[in-house]
């Protein structure tokens, strides 16, 4: 660990703090439905869609019409874009000559990029055609995260109104999300990713002859498009297989800090329009602090574990030091224009949000450094967390957190003077506990199958990880993996599909049940009896709360993959596949 | 049911406006802005294009840089199931996904710790050049292993080694404002520059 990598960690901290405020008070407007800098352009357009899809911009929506709505809209999606993928051999912008997608991995694919997930069973650059990146890719790029976004919307709004039924309507919050949030900001940093040296084109792969002589195919494509969106809608499918460690997805370490502000904008900009919408911005800060304290834990724990490299090189008089010539540390799966600092910062936040590119290969991380992407996923990736299902995944603590509170004072618990009653705890508890049931449950069920023990690439205890790691990955939606895993079998690719569908929607509707539950009640006055939910104690105990919860649910897994092969590798075991 | 129509349009709109105007005014304007980066950055020399400055490319002659080792992989000629090594194949992008305590990974390192400790003695070995990058086209190596190679490159070129270390250098890219990033040299520059010296 150096300083200067300290500094870098620094100044992202402190860029992400201040983009929060502006960024946060724009979105507040956009939900509101206020004027905004661009309603001149942007409006009449915003109308032109309205009166297209049939849509009454007043009209409200009861938590389960809203919730229909949007489950309608994502089975569009799905099945336009599983189509696409079938056909993709005789529709146009295919200049690489790809194939029809297979059915079972046009289906995870479409489950993947429906859910925000963006788990990629394939390699982009040989399956996919420029067609299928942008018509179905693309979009679900945008779409996906506008979905999450316009749902955190629904919850914050059901804490903010009182003694009404409705929480707003889908159609009307997903258009402007799109036009007035993703799009805007896209056009921009794309254009400065470019100028920094992302590629845009449609041309064919370009053939080079190399300085020896040699060919090289270079693949080409739409990249810069697609990578802000990927970054900023926390999907994270890569446009290339090495995502974005790849060199034309992120070109220079300007372009790796732009990209992981882009991943933290949007979760960290929704703790302050939940702030703004509940009247007092403290509340949000509050819950940007539970978020921060837990960011700083994993990327300390990556940054120091990464630092220390490989204790079995060193008997090869490989030099893994730190100096002014060389970052040092573990550098197997990583870029040198990143290094160990930027490498680990890159995997805490990809994961504390349920993004998911990569900058470095998971799979090569040392033992303690790769559980900690592990550790994020499971917690719910509730740390700033993926846009819009961060923000509900934490509230959706926050309300065990607060009935915790209660029961050790034996009052009521209350959350911003809505009180919180059974049917509500009971919800949030259906929400959290979804996700290890899938992602153990399924791990479990492929330790014990041949199909899926045969997917690993690595032996012994981080075997049990990479099979560990997927099907968290694809519960949470992050798309992150130790990719070594050959998940593109039927069997990998139809589990983790499942796994991704129970993760994303399973999680959603009792988070839905909730905000309608709550904007039908009042608000209860505050007494001296309040526990006051803006105070470095309440920020404690959520703190608590998650790491408890997280810990007696996931530790006895965890210990079997990464903790017990950092003990094998300090003792100077290693394990062969035989092949 | 209401559900239905809009449902079915916004998609459909959706994907006209992200799916299609926004990708394809992009790659307009690149093209008429930043044609060289929108197009890969890429370098010709005679007309015939060598590479890209962004893409890192195989080197194995002792009168070139080495860049680091890659796992990328091309599908077996023989067998199109299996897949056989592809050092630097642009486009498959690949890491190794080897873990830290695999056997094949330490073998690997410790063959070519092997090979570079014959080329330079007695300095100890700059872990990038034993290491397999994410992306398996890291167009960069560290300053400590492009300065472990100058012996050997000096020697097949028949220059001093003072001016190659100089040339090394000149290459290396510091960091953005001096505090973002990593200090690294670009192999494919840093050989062009060799080439370019040498007339």
């Amino acid at each position: 660990m150096t300083f200067n990598g300290w500094l870098q960690i620094a100044i992202y901290c402190v860029l992400v703090i201040l983009i929060t405020k502006p960024f946060g008070g724009y979105m507040t407007r956009v939900f509101d439905g206020e004027r905004t800098p661009l309603s001149p352009v942007l409006h009449p357009i915003e109308r032109g869609i309205y009166a297209l899809c049939g849509v009454r911009e007043d009209e409200e929506q009861h938590w389960v019409s809203y919730a229909i709505a949007m489950l309608a809209f994502s089975f569009a999606g799905f099945v336009i874009m599983y189509g696409i993928q079938r056909l993709q051999n005789v529709l146009p912008f295919n200049p690489a000559d790809q194939a029809a997608v297979p059915p079972d991995l046009a289906f995870n694919t479409s489950v993947s990029f429906m859910t925000n997930t963006n788990w990629q069973s394939y390699v982009p650059e040989t399956t996919m055609s420029y067609l299928t990146q942008m018509w179905a890719l693309t979009v679900h790029n945008f779409v996906s995260a506008a979905t999450g976004i316009v749902l955190a919307i629904v919850l914050i709004r059901g804490f903010a109104r009182r003694s009404v039924r409705t929480l707003g309507n889908f159609w009307v919050d997903l258009t402007r999300c799109v036009l007035y949030i993703l799009l805007p900001i896209s056009v921009v940093v794309c254009l400065v990713l470019i100028a920094l040296g992302t590629p845009e084109n449609l041309n064919a792969y370009t053939a080079a002859s190399t300085l020896e002589g040699a060919k090289q195919v270079i693949a080409q494509g739409p990249v810069a498009s697609q990578e802000v969106i990927k970054m900023m809608g926390t999907n994270g499918g890569g446009f290339m297989n090495a995502n974005s460690a790849h060199p034309f997805e992120n070109p220079s370490a300007l372009t790796n800090l732009i990209q992981i502000l882009l991943i933290f904008s949007i979760g960290a900009a929704l703790t302050n329009v939940f702030g703004r919408m509940v009247g007092s911005q403290r509340q949000g800060w509050a819950i940007f602090a539970v978020m921060g304290v837990l960011f700083l834990g994993g990327v300390t724990t990556c940054y120091w574990a990464e630092s220390a490299g490989n204790p079995a090189f060193g008997q090869f008089n490989v030099d893994q030091t730190t100096s002014a010539l060389q970052p040092g540390g573990n550098m197997e799966g990583k870029e040198v224009r990143f290094g160990i600092a930027n490498s680990a910062l890159f995997t805490t936040i990809t994961t504390d949000a349920s993004c998911g590119a990569v900058n470095n290969m998971h799979d090569s991380l040392l033992p303690i450094a790769g559980m900690v992407p592990m550790v994020n996923i499971m917690l719910g990736e509730i740390i700033f967390g993926g846009v819009g299902s961060g923000l509900y995944g934490m509230l959706l603590f926050v309300i065990v957190a607060m009935f915790v509170a209660g029961l050790m004072v034996g009052r009521t618990p209350e959350y911003l003077g809505k009180k919180l009653e059974a049917k509500e705890v009971k919800m949030a508890m259906l929400g959290i506990l979804i996700l290890p049931l899938s992602m153990l449950g399924f791990t479990a069920l492929a330790s014990v199958l041949p199909v899926g023990t045969a997917a690993t690439a690595n032996a012994g205890p981080h075997g049990f990880s990479e099979m560990l790691y997927a099907y968290t990955s694809a519960t949470g939606n992050n798309g992150s993996a130790f990719a070594g895993l050959s998940a593109n079998v039927p069997f990998w690719n139809d589990t983790l599909g499942l796994a991704m569908f129970i993760g994303r929607f399973l999680m959603i509707i009792p988070m839905l049940a909730i905000a309608g539950s709550l904007v039908q009640k009042k608000i209860v006055p505050t007494s001296a009896g309040t526990f006051p939910t803006d105070s470095p104690l309440f920020v404690g105990l959520v703190v608590g709360v998650i790491a408890i919860t997280g810990g007696l649910i996931f530790f006895p897994a965890v210990s079997l993959g990464p903790v017990v092969e950092h003990f094998a590798m300090h003792a100077g075991s290693l394990f062969d596949t035989g092949s | 049911m209401k559900h239905v129509r809009p449902a079915i349009v916004m998609i459909v709109v959706m994907t006209v406006i992200t799916g299609i105007i926004y990708p394809l005014a992009m790659t307009g304007i690149a093209q008429a802005v930043f044609p060289y980066q929108a197009n890969g950055s890429l370098i010709e020399k005679g007309g015939k294009v060598i590479g890209s400055a962004l893409i890192g490319q195989n080197f194995s002659s002792d009168k070139y840089f080495h860049g680091r080792p890659s796992a990328t992989t091309e599908p077996d000629p023989n067998d199109a199931s299996k897949t056989v090594p592809a050092p630097y194949n642009a486009a498959n992008s690949a890491g190794s996904n080897l873990g830290p305590t695999s056997k094949a990974l330490v073998d690997r390192v410790k063959d070519d710790a092997t090979r570079l400790a014959a080329e330079n003695p007695n300095t100890p070995i700059p872990s990038d050049l034993v290491t397999t990058s994410a992306s398996g086209l890291d167009p960069d190596i560290t300053p400590a292993g492009a300065l472990f190679q100058v012996p050997r490159v000096a020697k097949a070129r028949g220059l001093p080694e003072d001016k190659v270390r100089q040339l090394v250098q000149e290459h290396i890219t510091g960091r953005f404002l001096g505090i973002i990033g990593q200090p690294h040299v670009n192999v494919l520059q840093l050989n062009l520059a060799l080439d370019a010296m040498k007339a």
